[in-house]
């Protein structure tokens, strides 16, 4: 009878009055800066390093290595095919006049994305989701919301459109707050720069037979293509947890921990192949596409997708069960 | 209207709620007609919030129903709370809204919710001036006269209402028992559940009395406390041959005041008495007859509490 609508704008207010998305672009507008004074840094040091060479000429010299290796008998054919696109790649840039070292606001962004993906991403995701439902329950108005002459499992959904909501804003914001603070420093420009993607893994081995470049803009909308689909799977377990945890400090801290561990793990469990079907080890969705090899062996993007999608859903119906049927004692 | 045909506005069947192995509601049954101020009482850990719970759909009952006009809280849980407004426990509103911005955000919940059914809410609660103030900055007072325009926003038929006085000063109370009783006469039927009797005996129309998750005493106020016997004081001289007279009668039997109402009483020579009050000009005879002085008979009305106190006080003991 209710149409869900106004539940979700009820849903959409409450997270913005209680504040928490200010606090994300207070967390974002604060660091961005700092990562991008680092990477300002490490772009002087190599800078420093060059001398005083011009970079084309030191481009043209990479690119008449690369040939000189290309036309070599004893070169492997697959990675015949990786040379023979990174010269492409390099023509381009002298084509287009930018330098493949030098940062600009699009590389920063593409960077920071990449790197956001497994842990920071996820932690702006819990700044939202945490208490959704767990804030609810220890504020006693959860009380309030489910005697009201509406299917819980319709409040229930309210709370994950509204969330999904945000979870998007979030991504977007992290994006265009990266490219406009370090298109500051580094300028804006950079979005038909050339990237190269199209790795595929096979077994522990990268397959390079595929390999194309593509201008960065693309790139860009890919990755944060992935990098949504990683925070919605980490905001739907988050949820899970609120609804199953009453404390939010105890909510946040499992969902903490659970993330954290997937950092330890791809450091560690390189022999232990069934640690992939933990989904902390599968978020690092992006790094499939710059050709990084997987930490455990048998990690592919179509993998990592299907993987997180099963936790996902999982944990949808974990929620939607334990929600609707619990007797609500205080 | 044939008695036949009125449907009651709450009824409940044979509730039973079993958590954790153990009973805690066991075979609760009533019914609330229209304009009914119903009374809802027992002691702490009695079972009062727990049923309140299973009422408004929190808690699902292990066996009973309860219907709120016909239809069925738990399968037809939209239709039948549709019709409820309700307080369960404190008045707990999202402090960071403003008293506006939690109304709308509850109006936003019931079928067809003007802005302007909001601000006559807003009106008949009295709180026009502080509305547009966050939750956080109002007295418990103030939430509780919100949390009773949030539960009136949907026209309910049914007002559930636990522990309404929690936090009220002696003036808000009686403030909340004037615009109880107003409620009622528009037709609305509420339920208050308390632990402090004397309130309810002012408010209510029928009461039920609930100890360890079972009915106890059911009906109304006045016949309820017909039931038990009054509290006479005699005034008598010589005493300890009055006493004597007050002792000949079986139906009669001494009691000691307590200290509160021992004060009130200003002569020595006055016996207390439980009896009925019918036996008064029997026994006056007597002690006229025997030549006593009667000085003084002081009929008091046994409260709420008193019942209440001599009906769970059994309890304690076994």
């Amino acid at each position: 009878m209710i149409k869900i609508y106004p539940l979700v704008r009820n849903e959409v207010l409450k997270i913005w009055k209680k504040r928490r998305f200010i606090v994300i672009v207070l967390i974002l507008a604060v660091l961005i800066p700092i990562f991008t004074y680092a990477q300002l840094r490490v772009a002087l040091n190599v800078q420093k390093q060059m001398g005083t060479e011009d970079w084309r000429i030191v481009v043209q010299q990479q690119i008449q290595d690369y040939e000189n290796r290309v036309g070599s008998p004893r070169m492997q054919e697959e990675w015949k095919r990786w040379y023979t696109v990174e010269i492409q790649r390099l023509q381009l840039h002298l084509d287009q006049n930018i330098d493949p070292n030098s940062p600009n606001g699009v590389t920063f962004t593409n960077q920071f994305v990449a790197n956001s993906v497994g842990l920071f991403l996820p932690l702006l995701v819990l700044v939202i989701a945490a208490d959704l439902v767990s804030g609810e329950h220890s504020a006693g108005t959860l009380k309030l919301l489910l005697t009201r002459p509406i299917k819980r499992w319709k409040i229930l959904l309210s709370k994950y459109i509204a969330l999904t909501i945000y979870v998007s804003i979030t991504v977007l914001l992290l994006a265009i707050m990266s490219y406009l603070i370090s298109g500051i420093v580094f300028g804006f420009n950079g979005w038909m720069q050339p990237v190269l993607t199209g790795f595929e893994v096979i077994g522990s081995d990268l397959n390079l037979n595929n390999i194309n470049s593509i201008p960065q803009w693309q790139f860009l909308v890919m990755e944060l293509g992935l990098a949504w689909f990683s925070s919605l799977v980490v905001a739907c377990l988050a949820m899970m947890i609120s609804v199953l945890v009453r404390s939010i400090a105890a909510g946040m801290g499992i969902m903490l921990a659970t993330l954290i561990a997937g950092t330890i793990l791809t450091n560690m469990v390189s022999s232990w192949e069934n640690a992939k079907y933990f989904f902390m080890v599968n978020l690092q969705t992006v790094s499939y596409l710059s050709g990084s090899v997987p930490p455990i062996e048998g990690l592919t993007l179509s993998f990592s997708l299907i993987n997180l999608s099963v936790w996902a859903l999982l944990s949808i119906f974990v929620s939607f069960v334990v929600f609707m049927k619990r007797d609500i004692l205080n | 209207m044939g008695l036949k045909e009125e449907i009651p506005v709450l009824s409940v069947k044979h509730l039973k709620k079993k958590i954790k192995k153990k009973w805690i509601i066991n075979d609760i049954s009533f019914d609330i007609y229209e304009g009914q101020i119903f009374g809802f009482l027992g002691p702490n850990g009695s079972g009062k919030t727990t049923t309140i719970r299973m009422l408004v759909d929190l808690i699902s009952p292990t066996e009973g129903s309860i219907h709120v006009c016909g239809k069925n809280v738990q399968t037809e849980h939209d239709e039948a709370l549709k019709h409820v407004g309700c307080i369960v426990e404190n008045p707990e509103l999202y402090t960071y809204l403003t008293g506006w911005e939690n109304l709308e955000h509850f109006a936003a919940m019931l079928p067809n919710i003007s802005q302007q059914r909001i601000q006559e809410v807003v009106e008949i609660v009295g709180m026009d001036q502080r509305i547009h103030d966050k939750v956080k900055t109002y007295s418990l007072g103030m939430r509780q006269r919100l949390g009773i325009a949030q539960a009136l926003l949907g026209k309910p038929k049914l007002l559930i209402l636990d522990e309404p006085t929690n936090g009220l000063d002696p003036q808000g109370i009686k403030e909340l028992r004037i615009f109880i009783r107003n409620l009622a006469k528009e037709g609305l039927s509420l339920f208050i559940s308390s632990h402090l009797l004397s309130e309810i005996q002012l408010m209510c129309d029928r009461v039920a009395i609930i100890r360890k998750g079972e009915v106890i005493a059911v009906g109304n106020v006045d016949e309820l406390l017909e039931q038990s016997s009054s509290t006479v004081l005699w005034g008598v001289s010589p005493v300890e041959q009055g006493k004597k007279i007050l002792q000949s009668f079986q139906s009669i039997e001494l009691t000691q005041l307590d200290d509160f109402e021992f004060e009130t009483v200003t002569s020595s020579n006055i016996v207390p008495t439980l009896m009925n009050v019918e036996d008064i000009p029997l026994v006056n005879e007597q002690m006229v007859k025997a030549g006593i002085q009667v000085t003084n008979i002081e009929v008091r009305k046994p409260s709420l509490e008193d019942m209440f106190l001599t009906l769970t006080e059994g309890e304690r003991i076994d």
